[in-house]
């Protein structure tokens, strides 16, 4: 089987769109029927991603790629970087605006999620200009 | 119990999904915080918020919640209808305290997650 690859714009500041990157990908996943508890993973953490951008960067893409043997999300985005990756790892830590936290995020809980929701999370960044995440699910549970 | 007794108890207006009022729901979960939220890894409960606004519907749809139980008068707006409608999800309002209606519905029978 030959690679699917699907790739989003997302735009910084729009939280009327955010999310509609991680809603496609949640309906071509469940079109594929992988299990239901791996879609709603990795939905989930998508998602998280998604919203990171919209909260946080200037714009960003993000990349997936789904095979039989894993699913890869990489999220690159263009916006002032994260300054402490293990501080912004932590439950609860959050640099989030106010605007942003009006909406009803910023609990600090994202990148957590994030890391929860998939087999493997490598995260990546340069102050002043971007961040990469790159999220890996295996489908044959390979932890 | 089912989501019609639990519009009862609230006496809750349900704005869309009339469809899922004879659905099972065993678990809910009372938050303000999004990504809170998320952490939730049950899908078929019902959420219990005072957040009005879009990215609840879609947090909703990412966490396969069956049903949005809007509290302190919140109101749906018109893109979060579109985003449930699409969706196949529940938003029912109430004027009930998220305190108020968590209690009342835990009385009842709704369990925890934790």
């Amino acid at each position: 089987m030959k690679d699917m690859k699907f790739e989003y714009l997302i735009e910084g500041g729009d939280f009327v769109r955010a999310g509609h990157a991680s809603s496609e990908v949640k309906k071509v996943l469940n079109q594929l029927n992988l299990d239901p508890v791996i879609v709603r993973r990795i939905a989930v953490a998508m998602y998280e991603g998604e919203v990171n951008v919209v909260a946080h960067a200037y714009r960003g893409i993000i990349r997936v790629k789904i095979n039989p043997e894993r699913i890869s999300i990489t999220i690159q985005d263009e916006g002032p970087g994260i300054a402490d990756i293990d501080k912004a790892m932590q439950e609860g830590y959050s640099t989030a605006s106010d605007r942003v936290r009006e909406m009803g995020f910023g609990a600090g809980m994202g990148l957590a999620n994030m890391k929860k929701n998939s087999d493997q999370l490598l995260i990546s960044s340069e102050i002043n200009k971007g961040t990469v995440v790159e999220m890996t699910t295996y489908m044959k549970s390979k932890q | 119990m089912k989501i019609a007794e639990i519009v009862d108890l609230v006496e809750g207006k349900v704005i869309c999904g009339h469809d899922l009022l004879q659905k099972e729901v065993q678990n809910a979960f009372s938050s303000d915080l999004l990504s809170d939220v998320l952490t939730i890894n049950k899908p078929g409960i019902m959420l219990i918020t005072g957040v009005a606004n879009l990215q609840t519907v879609r947090t909703a749809e990412m966490a396969e919640i069956t049903c949005v139980l809007l509290v302190r008068n919140k109101k749906t707006n018109n893109e979060m209808l579109s985003l449930a409608r699409e969706n196949g999800l529940m938003i029912v309002e109430c004027a009930g305290s998220m305190f108020g209606v968590s209690g009342k519905l835990y009385q009842a029978g709704l369990k925890p997650l934790y």
